[in-house]
């Protein structure tokens, strides 16, 4: 009994308990970012997009999620069995994993788990970035494996074109971030984010790696040569030939029907996370306020409230003349819990200022996000030849020059 | 028993019934996914014994890079099941017993220095990535360089190979 209780209050539990938690929002922000990429997309090409389930089809991811786990879950003849169910698991397992190292705040919660602190942070290892960068390598098996077992020519050759998109732009991907690196001489993305903070130029400019000179040199191309290869390392538009429909039907995963195509899915939108993430943190300063945190810009503090009660009472007032009766008593009820939570942070300034950094961190996960729609809704697919042609003769070069530019100028500043 | 002993031993025995499977399956995709969880087994000892950028480099090189290129090229080549004989007169009179011997003297170096290994405690001896470099250019710049001629050889060996396919 003692020992159960000892098991309870442990930092195991805690981890435990964190990882849960982790999970259940990392997958209900993917389940949100379909319907937000759907609506984004629909209205850059002047459609509405899902509008039917729910109020603006605010429970689109609800059914697609039930759809999913109800549809018949068919494997064809003559598959590999065990690879073939192997590489969902091995796809979603490693995308979710990598979520671990990834930091979102720079302080404890101000109340502790039975005297252990509570970071908000699963784990912040020394080598979190390649810790990172281990499991995006090893992500490839999912897909390229999931290709091999169907037992069909469109998903093989769509996992011999993801397998060889993926190694040839995680070489690029890997040098993009050496010059940052190297500027905050360690891996540790916490020492990473706080190698940001401060201010160049006259006070005025954050010191943020993709234009700061304050600890190196301007690592802006690096972000270009990251966050390209990144969309392409994550088999995103306009990189994603892979599951490329007007060629191979749906590329690997053509085969996978019901929860296992699921798993596909939420892997890639959990990827597209850690990726937007990893470019917070690695160029734009992590948790870092782009604001000077001198008494005049103190006023920046209450941006999450100035977002959240406008946007609140907006959805109230949308909500009132929304057409459907269920519309109309439920969209009040979320913009009233919006603006609440926006005026108790005005009223509990200890709150406010603790969720200051999660915020900007969330804030520039969110932009890149919109960036990932965006592309989406912009660009087309490239082709085969000028894919290899980008990873190889464009990304890897750039990236070296700038790492060699980044270790000289890192070099001639170190003093003797 | 503690914690890391456990985790010791549940990372080794993955990594002997990884190897013994990549010998024993059938398909090269077997074959090669064996091979993979030995690569991160390995990791993971490593990450035991306190090396923790070694352990990252291993998954990054050996379970990414190198590996994926295995799978690519069976993949590609689409590779089918393996045939099997039975021993050959090499293996029967002079593989079986060198790896008899082999194996002995492992045991007999595991048995008469096992204590002495066992109590080699360093964690973090070799973490840092400075200290890492450090050593790799200094104290084993010779090895390090002979490694990397190794690996040319074999890339120039395998262009020749590739070359008296073609003419």
């Amino acid at each position: 009994m003692s020992f159960l209780i000892s098991l309870l209050t442990s930092v195991w539990a805690l981890t435990f308990i964190k990882i849960a938690l982790l999970l259940f929002i990392v997958l209900t922000v993917n389940a949100y970012l379909t319907w937000f990429e759907r609506k984004v997309v629909a209205h850059m090409q002047s459609r509405i997009g899902p509008h039917r389930v729910g109020p603006h089809g605010l429970l689109q991811p609800a059914a697609d999620g039930l759809k999913f786990l109800f549809k018949e879950d068919a494997m064809p003849a003559g598959v590999d069995k065990f690879v073939y169910l192997l590489a969902p698991f091995l796809a979603l397992t490693l995308a979710l994993s990598s979520l671990a190292v990834i930091p979102f705040g720079p302080k404890p919660l101000p109340f502790s788990f039975f005297g252990h602190q509570i970071d908000l942070w699963i784990t912040n290892p020394d080598i979190g970035l390649l810790i990172l960068f281990a499991v995006t390598a090893l992500g490839v098996y999912g897909v390229a494996l999931a290709g091999w077992a169907s037992n069909s020519k469109y998903p093989l050759l769509g996992g011999l074109r993801s397998s060889a998109q993926m190694v040839s732009y995680e070489l690029a991907l890997t040098m993009s971030v050496v010059g940052v690196v190297l500027m905050a001489n360690t891996f540790s993305l916490t020492q990473i984010i706080e190698a940001q903070s401060g201010r160049t130029f006259w006070g005025i400019l954050p010191a943020w790696n993709v234009w700061s000179v304050h600890g190196g040199f301007p690592q802006i191309v690096g972000f270009l040569c990251f966050f390209i290869a990144a969309i392409a390392e994550t088999n995103r538009v306009p990189f994603d030939l892979p599951e490329a429909e007007s060629e191979l039907v749906a590329g690997f995963h053509t085969e996978y029907s019901s929860f296992k195509f699921a798993m596909f899915f939420i892997a890639e939108y959990t990827s597209m996370i850690t990726v937007s993430a990893l470019c917070t943190i690695l160029f734009f300063g992590g948790w870092n306020s782009p604001f000077p945190s001198t008494d005049l810009f103190k006023i920046t503090h209450y941006l999450p409230s100035l977002i959240l009660i406008p946007s609140g009472l907006w959805v109230v007032y949308d909500g009132i003349k929304y057409e459907t009766i269920w519309g109309r008593m439920v969209l009040p009820v979320i913009g009233t819990i919006v603006t609440a939570v926006g005026a108790a942070l005005l009223l509990f300034p200890a709150a406010n200022e603790f969720i200051q950094a999660p915020f900007w961190l969330l804030a520039k996960i969110f932009f890149f996000l919109f960036f990932y729609v965006w592309a989406r809704g912009t660009l087309p697919r490239f082709r085969y030849d000028q894919l290899m042609n980008i990873g190889w003769k464009l990304l890897l070069p750039v990236s070296i020059v700038n790492v060699i530019i980044t270790a000289g100028v890192v070099l001639l500043r170190t003093k003797p | 028993m503690n914690a890391p002993l456990i985790i010791f031993f549940v990372l080794a025995a993955l990594a002997v019934i990884g190897a013994i499977s990549l010998i024993l399956q059938k398909h090269p995709i077997h074959s090669a996914l064996s091979l993979i969880v030995v690569m991160v087994a390995l990791a993971g000892l490593y990450l035991l014994m306190g090396a923790e950028f070694v352990a990252a480099v291993q998954i990054i090189v050996y379970g990414g890079a190198i590996m994926v290129l295995f799978v690519f090229v069976i993949m590609l080549l689409n590779a089918g099941e393996e045939e099997r004989t039975d021993f050959s007169k090499l293996a029967k009179f002079g593989g079986l017993p060198l790896a008899l011997a082999l194996t002995g003297l492992l045991a007999a170096a595991m048995v008469r220095h096992g204590g002495a290994v066992q109590n080699q405690n360093v964690p973090g001896a070799l973490a840092d990535t400075s200290t890492l470099s450090t050593m790799l250019f200094t104290t084993f710049v010779y090895p390090f360089e002979l490694t990397s001629f190794l690996i040319l050889v074999a890339i120039m060996g395998a262009l020749v190979l590739a070359q008296r396919e073609k003419s």
